[in-house]
Formats: structure tokens, C-alpha cells, sequence
């Protein structure tokens, strides 16, 4: 099915596939009656419209109101439905947190959140890039956070977040995604996968970052250093034993992440790492502790430190 | 399943009256094991309590899980209170608990949380109940079930943002098997009421909401409205009621306005001899 989905992407020339969210949803929800679509104003932004589409009587739209979004799809879970809600990961996380806090997760509903447009994949400013939300939605008791890679891994994570029992968050990559993993690979809830074997430097990474961390591994490759890449898709639960086994086998370690380091994945690697006795030099590459300003997404990866020619340049 | 779909006559409203008299004074059993509690709210409600489980919901005390039973939220946490004095009524809780009302490691809080059998909703951060009402609501229109969902929530409440967001979807889904129960008493966390919400009727008709406006503490009146909130007429329906905390406890019904009470140890046999002179 993916073969005849992908697509060339005209900028780039890499393969990508077109709102994996919502085609995933519509074959999901097909052989799933309870699976209702909710969203806030956003369907059309959100890639879920392929759903309203096929299912024009399992889709809601309560305007903009994101605490009510949050507020209905756990009414709707009470009864027994499995809402696949959708915003953008600004509103869902700093809007409806306490919605999402004890409306959802303490009654342990089954609520599926997608928030679009994760850390610096929009060009739209501070209001729309959602740099913190995972921090936010780790802190939140008994949720699951996935911030999956590339198309494929959207795909399947929409299948995994159904079948994951409690509330979900996903950052949500929306419109023409690109495909960036090695085919071999597959999604499995709460586990970290190697993506890339190497030999010098371990960079451990997450959702869009690790794409750009295998640009930046082949690049050092290139220059003479063995990078290996660790794929840290669900950060909570987070694979500690993968993380560890995978950080004793590198002098050199770095962690990469679309998101303020600041309770992100670095903080979750140093944690991990430091509780197991492992205390050594970490290099964290992130956003920094400030809100970042209008532009291009390739522009402002690059400015701030995340994109692969950056990475390249502070790992080589 | 209970519920009484046949209008009472005057001796119906009598024995809901006692019942609510029993609710209040399970309400007082319950705040003396704890010196203190929500006793104002719970007793200012109790009428309504009363004519909810005893009336108008059908359910099946054994089976509080039956996706068809009716349901009624209760938006405001802290009116556990009477929450549980029902639920001891009721069969679903043992009242010889009544007394470990918000102790360390008891069965019934001062809030409520859904794991708890017979708990529609997990209280506390006000604002929330609307909104999950709706959804249920929503989700019964598209099963097509027959259930009604009924919430309540509190005067303090409707400052919230959030419960006009989901007034706005109540009525925009033609939601009318959905009846907010609006509990007017005048009071909030900080004393009388901090900022003017009124006129609350008009508001949520402006909403599109069916609207009544009644005595909450008058038991004719209460089911008169639930009797009302029956049409099925594709608006969902609020129900104003103008409420007395403290209601039928003169003692407390003259106490300042208070969000949280305080009952002095000599004060409780006080307290239960008013409510007798009332059953008598």
C-alpha cells in the first residue's frame, strides 16, 4: 500500500507520501466502528479531511473551542468511541492541558491526540511551533507520547496509538511527508530502534530529528567518523534499557531533538543515563530556551542548530 | 432500572421531600466524622438529588456500567457530599461509610472520581462537566440510544470559558437528550459571587439552549422542569435553579455565606434536631 502512495517530492527529489495520518486513519477506521474524528476548526490542516470524507457521519468539528474538543472526545470515550482528535500541538498541549490532564489520562480514556506542526515544522511563529509540548504531555501521568520520524512511521504509529489502551499524543507531521527510514524498519510502541549502525559517535534521536540525524550521520561517514543513530520514537514510556545499552558503546554522545532541551529528550537521555550510573559528556542538540521567530522551517533548523548540515558541523 | 416516567401527585412529592431529608441527613453524618465539608452546596442541592435518583433517572443500582442507563454528571467535585448520601440511599455504597467522609485512605473523598462505581465524571477542575456531558450526548445520537445524559453544574462554573464553548456544541449538535442542571446558590470559592454572571437564563438561551428558571429547593418545581426537559425537540435544555445553601439547616441557612463550613463539635445535635422538626 505505501508503494502506491509515494510520491517524489519536487523540492527535494526524496520519497514522501501524501497525509499518511489520514489515509492510515481511513483504513484503520474501517475496520474499526468505535473510531470517531474530532477536530477544532483545523481539518483541513490537520490532514484528517480524508476521514470526514469517508466517514462524514463519525466527524466533528466543534469550531475553534480546543478545551471543549478535548472536553467532547472524552465524553465520546466514555461511552465506548475511540476519538482520533486533531489541532495543532500548540493548542491541543497549552490550551487544553488540564483537559487533556484530568479529563483523559486520570480517567485513563481512550483519547488520541494529534498535534500538527511540531517544534520548527511551520514558518508561522512562536504562537504555532509547538517547541515544549512534548515536556508538557510527558508530565501528564499515564500518557503516551510518540514523535514519530517520516510517513511510514505516521502510518503505522496511527494503528499503534488505537491499539495503545489510555491517551496518546503524537506530533503530528501533516501535508507531503517525507520517508526517511530504512525500509527494514518498523514501528513498535515504546521501543527505541538502532536506525544506523557506527562505531564513534552514538546520536540518539527523535521524530523528524532522527531523519536529519541520518543526513548528518552519512555526511560524518563521509568525513571519516562511524556515527550510529538510536530512533527514540515513544518518549514515554521511555526504553531506558535501549537507551543505556546503546550509550555504554560510544565515547561520543549526542542527542538530537525538534524540541526545547528543556524536558525533551536530552533531559529524558540525562535522566535515563545518570539514574543508571553513567555519568559522561552529552552533547545536546535542541532548541534553546526561547521562542523562535517567523520563517522558513529549513531556515530555521538550520539557524538554530538542528538541521543535518548543523548537526554534521557540531558532531564532526 | 428505576425511574418514574408517570407524573407524581402530591404524595410523590411528599416522599421525595422525605428523601431529601434523608440525603441531608446523611450529609450531616458524613461532615461530622470530619468536623467540617461542602455541607452548604450539598445541602442546597439535596432536593435536586433526590428527585434525580429517586424520579427521574433510570438506571440499575446493581449495574451502574449499563451503556443504556441515564446518566447524571456532576460537574462540581465537591459536591461529593451528596453524592454519596444518595449512593448510601441507593444501595450503591454502604452507609455505615458515611461517617469516613473524606478521611485519609477512605472510599468516599471530598471530591469524586469516576473508578468509583455509580460516578459519571471526575470533578474538581470546574468547567470540564459540560463539555464531557456533550460528548456522551453526542456519542448516544450517533448509537442511537435512548439514555439521557444530565450534568450539573454550579453558578461558579458558568465563568468558565469552557462551559460556553460547550454550550455552543450542545446546542449546534441539536443535542436534546442533554439537561444542564445549573445550581445557583449564589456563592463561590471566595465568598458571594465574585463576578456578575447574570443574566445567566438569557445567556443560555442566546446559546440556543431551552431554558427554565426555578425554585431548586422547591420539589414540585424540580420535577415540573425535569418533566419539561423530557421534549424532544432537538434543543438541549437548562434548568436554572435558584438554590439556598445550607437549605432546611436555619442555623446554617443564616451562617455568612461560606464556600467551605465549619460545624463546632456542640453545634451537630443542634443541627440534626432542626432537620427532625422538619420530617415531622
Amino acid at each position: 500500500m505505501l508503494n502506491s502512495d509515494r510520491n517524489a517530492d519536487a523540492d527535494s527529489g526524496k520519497r514522501s507520501i501524501q497525509a499518511p495520518f489520514g489515509a492510515a486513519l481511513v483504513k484503520l477506521a474501517s475496520d474499526h466502528d468505535d473510531i470517531v474524528g474530532l477536530t477544532a476548526d483545523l481539518g483541513k490542516y490537520t490532514d484528517i479531511m480524508p476521514f470526514a470524507a469517508a466517514y462524514p457521519d463519525r466527524y466533528f468539528n466543534v469550531g475553534m473551542a480546543e478545551q471543549n474538543l478535548i472536553a467532547v472526545a472524552a465524553g465520546m470515550a466514555k461511552t465506548g468511541k475511540t476519538p482520533f482528535v486533531t489541532t495543532y500541538g500548540v493548542f491541543a498541549t497549552r490550551r487544553a492541558y488540564d483537559f487533556i490532564a484530568v479529563a483523559c489520562a486520570h480517567s485513563d480514556l481512550n483519547v488520541k491526540i494529534f498535534g500538527a506542526l511540531p517544534g520548527l515544522t511551520t514558518s508561522y511563529g512562536a504562537s504555532h511551533q509547538a517547541i515544549e509540548d512534548s515536556a508538557l504531555m510527558r508530565a501528564i501521568p499515564g500518557l503516551t507520547v510518540i514523535d514519530p520520524c517520516d510517513a511510514s512511521e505516521i502510518m503505522e504509529v496511527v494503528h499503534a496509538a488505537y491499539e495503545t489502551p489510555g491517551t496518546v499524543y503524537v506530533r503530528l507531521q501533516r501535508g507531503n511527508v517525507p520517508i526517511a527510514l530504512p525500509a527494514d524498519y518498523s514501528f513498535k510502541t515504546g521501543k527505541a530502534q538502532i536506525v544506523r549502525k557506527g562505531a564513534d559517535i552514538g546520536i540518539i534521536s527523535t521524530g523528524i530529528s532522527t531523519a536529519h540525524a541520518l543526513e548528518a550521520a552519512a555526511r560524518l561517514g563521509e568525513a571519516g567518523k562511524s556515527a550510529a543513530v538510536l530512533h527514540v520514537p515513544t518518549l514515554k514510556p521511555f526504553d531506558h534499557a535501549a537507551v543505556i545499552e546503546f550509550a555504554k558503546s560510544f565515547g561520543q554522545l549526542a542527542t538530537v531533538e525538534n524540541h526545547v532541551k528543556a524536558g525533551g529528550l536530552a533531559t529524558q537521555v540525562a535522566e535515563c543515563l545518570f539514574d543508571a550510573g553513567i555519568v559522561g559528556k552529552l552533547q545536546r542538540i535542541g532548541l534553546p530556551d526561547a521562542f523562535v521567530e517567523y520563517g522558513s522551517p529549513a531556515y530555521l533548523m538550520d539557524k538554530y542548530g538542528i538541521s543535518a548540515t548543523k548537526i554534521f558541523e557540531a558532531l564532526r | 432500572m428505576t425511574g418514574n416516567r408517570t407524573p407524581p401527585d402530591g404524595a410523590a412529592i411528599t416522599l421525595l421531600q422525605q428523601r431529601a431529608i434523608q440525603l441531608k441527613k446523611n450529609m450531616l453524618v458524613q461532615a461530622r466524622g470530619k468536623g467540617q465539608g461542602y455541607l452548604g452546596q450539598g445541602l442546597g442541592i439535596a432536593e435536586l438529588f433526590a428527585a434525580m435518583y429517586f424520579h427521574e433517572l433510570r438506571y440499575d443500582p446493581q449495574d451502574m456500567t449499563d451503556p443504556d442507563r441515564d446518566r447524571f454528571l456532576v460537574s462540581t467535585g465537591h459536591y461529593a457530599i451528596a453524592l454519596w448520601a444518595a449512593f448510601a440511599e441507593i444501595g450503591i455504597i454502604d452507609p455505615a461509610i458515611l461517617p469516613t467522609y473524606g478521611a485519609d485512605g477512605g472510599q468516599i473523598d471530598m471530591t469524586t472520581f469516576d473508578a468509583v462505581p455509580g460516578v459519571e465524571m471526575t470533578g474538581g477542575s470546574l468547567g470540564q462537566g459540560l463539555g464531557v456531558a456533550v460528548g456522551i450526548a453526542l456519542a448516544h445520537k450517533l448509537d442511537g440510544r435512548s439514555a439521557r445524559v444530565f450534568v450539573e453544574i454550579s453558578d461558579g462554573e458558568v465563568q468558565e470559558g469552557s462551559t460556553w464553548e460547550a454550550a455552543m456544541s450542545g446546542s449546534a449538535f441539536k443535542l436534546d437528550n442533554l439537561v444542564a442542571l445549573v445550581d445557583c446558590n449564589g456563592i463561590q470559592a471566595d465568598g458571594a459571587i465574585v463576578m456578575d454572571i447574570e443574566p445567566i437564563a438569557q445567556k443560555w438561551q442566546a446559546f440556543g439552549w431551552d431554558v427554565v428558571e426555578i425554585n431548586g429547593n422547591d420539589m414540585a418545581q424540580i420535577i415540573g422542569a425535569l418533566n419539561w426537559a423530557r421534549a424532544v425537540n432537538q434543543a438541549p435544555k437548562a434548568v436554572i435553579l435558584r438554590t439556598k445553601p445550607g437549605k432546611g439547616l436555619p442555623t446554617l441557612e443564616a451562617r455568612e455565606k461560606a464556600h467551605f463550613i465549619r460545624v463546632e463539635q456542640n453545634e451537630w445535635h443542634l443541627l440534626v434536631r432542626e432537620l427532625e422538626e422538619q420530617n415531622a
